[in-house]
């Protein structure tokens, strides 16, 4: 089975902290790390090769820092990277990065299947995965929790949705975005961490395939971001601290007036 | 003349024939946004044994006219064949503005379509407004964990998408008196993509009410301390008619499944009201439930960051608060069952 899987560089949240005075994240540019959603996929990637035999490619657009994130992919047992990263891919929308993903992976890679996280943890967009489908005219499947079969032509899955586990065939070639529930991430082994030392992760930039260029980067881009706002999260509330059983009664009773009062109970 | 992008359009979901909450929260934004423009509202219904009851419904709750798309092999969400049912409807009569729910449908089947049709897409807005002069649409969401609230616009693509997140409105009130026009739209084979097949959809038990589109969330982390003591969240959500959260923490435990864990690697919420139980409000946390009206800490630690962002909170051992809670509960339903409330 011949997998792709496109990964994002987020911030760590993780190592970030909380401004007290605006509620906003205080973060260093060091700290990134792999979107915590892609190891999933990462990790249902490899079960299937394990499962199935096959490679893996994992691809990734942004920075030159990236590299580090790739070469983690690859000591946990993927096969080969390769990293998207170009001035003219800077500031793209969902719609110009899954246009960016799907090129370079139709162009060079023969595959059965796409993996990706569900969403990215900075952007929160969750349109990427479902955007690669449909530039690369392939069905998804999105929430996957689940793969059940694969016969060599078609996988059985189940989409975790609103009303419980849509289980869905769906035939290869095609894109299944995962959630957390599909497995548990490995960690990194020493022998995987030495032989993706020595392995090389070219870089390609927007001359390496054949892309419309119109469609790059900000240019390219449908959406503009127009006004950044952080907003106070800090809220004024009320609050009772309980140390006795007087305490204890009035704070139930101010519970269920505070709730009353709103019309929630 | 080319006819210039005109209506707004949102997209109605269904599950067994009835329409789902989210179908009506999306006609009050895409109701203002008309206003605003002066132009017609309109709601897409695609599915299967949708009946006239149900776009009367829609009619009443603000859409001009109604696109229905029924048949057998659309009773249950494949996103190539309603993608392609989409396309052509955007393409032959080129609304303006669509707007779909930041559910799980929405959050596949839009990218898909935007894509499709060249446009750009905004993801889980919690705000749409029209910009004077332009009248384009701005969409405002939330983004890096709810850190910052981004305003976007897609000024020069048809039409302007978003999704948007549930509960972030209520639906308007019924107006019965509203009249409006229903367009059934055949459908032939062409427009059925048959490489994807459901096979079924198993129910989840979900203690009565589904955590996207709740109302109110009683969740639980680790200050539960041992999985068994869950059912004290279970029992308190029950009371209250409650959906039930957890932290990362409690899910990571084992304690309940992952479909409830609420936060940046969960789901993101925005009940009217949020009551986290032993939960110290991470980072992460606090990410999936900002958007919500109003939220209720009670934890031990008095310095915990969730009572930062708490309306009423109280500082308190769980173990004694909740089950005296409950008993006030208790004792306020057996009075309204006498009568004597």
């Amino acid at each position: 089975m011949r997998i792709v899987v496109p990964i994002k560089q987020v911030p760590d949240t993780a190592k970030v902290k909380l401004d007290p005075e605006t509620g906003t994240m205080i973060r260093s540019e060091a700290d990134a790390v792999t979107n915590p959603l892609d190891l999933y996929a990462l990790e249902a990637a490899l079960r299937l090769k394990e499962t199935y035999g096959g490679k893996i490619t994992v691809l990734s657009m942004g920075p030159k820092s990236c590299f580090r994130m790739l070469k983690e992919a690859l000591a946990m047992g993927c096969d080969e990277a390769f990293l998207l990263s170009d001035k003219a891919f800077a500031g793209a929308d969902t719609w110009a990065t899954s246009y960016t993903l799907a090129t370079a992976i139709r162009k060079s890679l023969e595959y059965d299947l796409v993996l990706t996280g569900e969403r990215a943890t900075d952007g929160d967009t969750g349109q990427v995965g479902p955007g690669i489908a449909a530039w690369l005219d392939i069905p998804v499947a999105t929430y996957v929790s689940r793969i059940r079969t694969f016969d060599g032509k078609r996988f059985e899955v189940a989409r975790l949705t609103e009303e419980g586990y849509q289980w869905v065939s769906i035939p290869t070639p095609c894109v299944l975005t995962v959630v957390k529930e599909i497995a548990i991430p490995r960690l990194p082994t020493l022998k995987g961490i030495l032989r993706a030392r020595s392995q090389e992760i070219p870089t390609k930039t927007k001359e390496s395939f054949p892309f419309q260029v119109e469609y790059l980067g900000l240019k390219g881009s449908p959406t503009r971001v127009v006004k950044i706002e952080t907003p106070q999260i800090a809220r004024q509330g009320k609050k009772i601290v309980v140390k006795n059983e007087e305490d204890l009664t009035m704070a139930a009773t101010e519970f269920l007036r505070f709730l009353e009062e709103r019309n929630l109970y | 003349m080319e006819t210039s992008p005109h209506q707004v359009w949102t997209l109605a979901e269904q599950t067994g024939g009835k329409l789902k909450p989210i179908s009506f929260e999306l006609l009050h934004w895409g109701r203002t946004l008309a206003d605003k423009l002066r132009t017609p509202l309109a709601s897409i219904v695609i599915g299967s044994g949708v009946e006239d009851e149900e776009f009367h419904k829609l009619i009443a709750h603000g859409a001009d006219e109604v696109y229905s798309l029924q048949d057998p092999r659309l009773s249950s969400f494949v996103c190539e064949t309603y993608a392609r049912i989409l396309c052509s409807l955007i393409q032959s009569h080129r609304p303006a503005v669509f707007l779909g729910g930041a559910t799980t449908t929405g959050r596949t089947l839009l990218p898909y379509v935007a894509v499709k049709v060249h446009t750009g897409l905004t993801a889980d807005c919690t705000g749409l407004d029209i910009e004077e002069g332009t009248g384009n649409l701005l969409q405002t969401r939330p983004a890096i964990g709810g850190n910052i609230m981004a305003t976007i616009k897609t000024p020069n693509h048809r039409p302007q998408m978003a999704t948007v997140r549930p509960r972030s409105r209520k639906p308007l009130c019924p107006d019965l008196s509203r009249r409006g026009r229903i367009h059934r739209i055949p459908i032939d084979d062409q427009m059925i993509d048959p490489r994807v097949q459901v096979l079924g959809v198993e129910r989840v038990e979900t203690d009565g009410t589904v955590l996207d589109s709740a109302e109110k969330v009683v969740a639980g982390g680790k200050g539960l301390r041992k999985g068994e003591n869950f059912t004290l969240i279970q029992g308190l959500a029950q009371d209250l008619g409650a959906a039930v959260g957890a932290s990362r923490e409690a899910v990571d435990r084992g304690w309940i499944s992952y479909p409830h864990q609420v936060g940046l690697s969960g789901r993101t919420i925005s009940p009217r009201v949020y009551i986290a139980v032993g939960i110290s409000g991470s980072i992460q946390h606090l990410a999936g439930i900002k958007s919500s009206e109003t939220i209720v800490a009670i934890n031990s630690d008095p310095t915990a960051p969730i009572f930062q962002v708490a309306d009423f909170g109280i500082v308190g051992d769980l173990f004694q608060v909740i089950p005296v809670i409950r008993r006030h509960l208790q004792e306020r339903k057996e009075k309204q069952e006498h009568g004597c409330g």
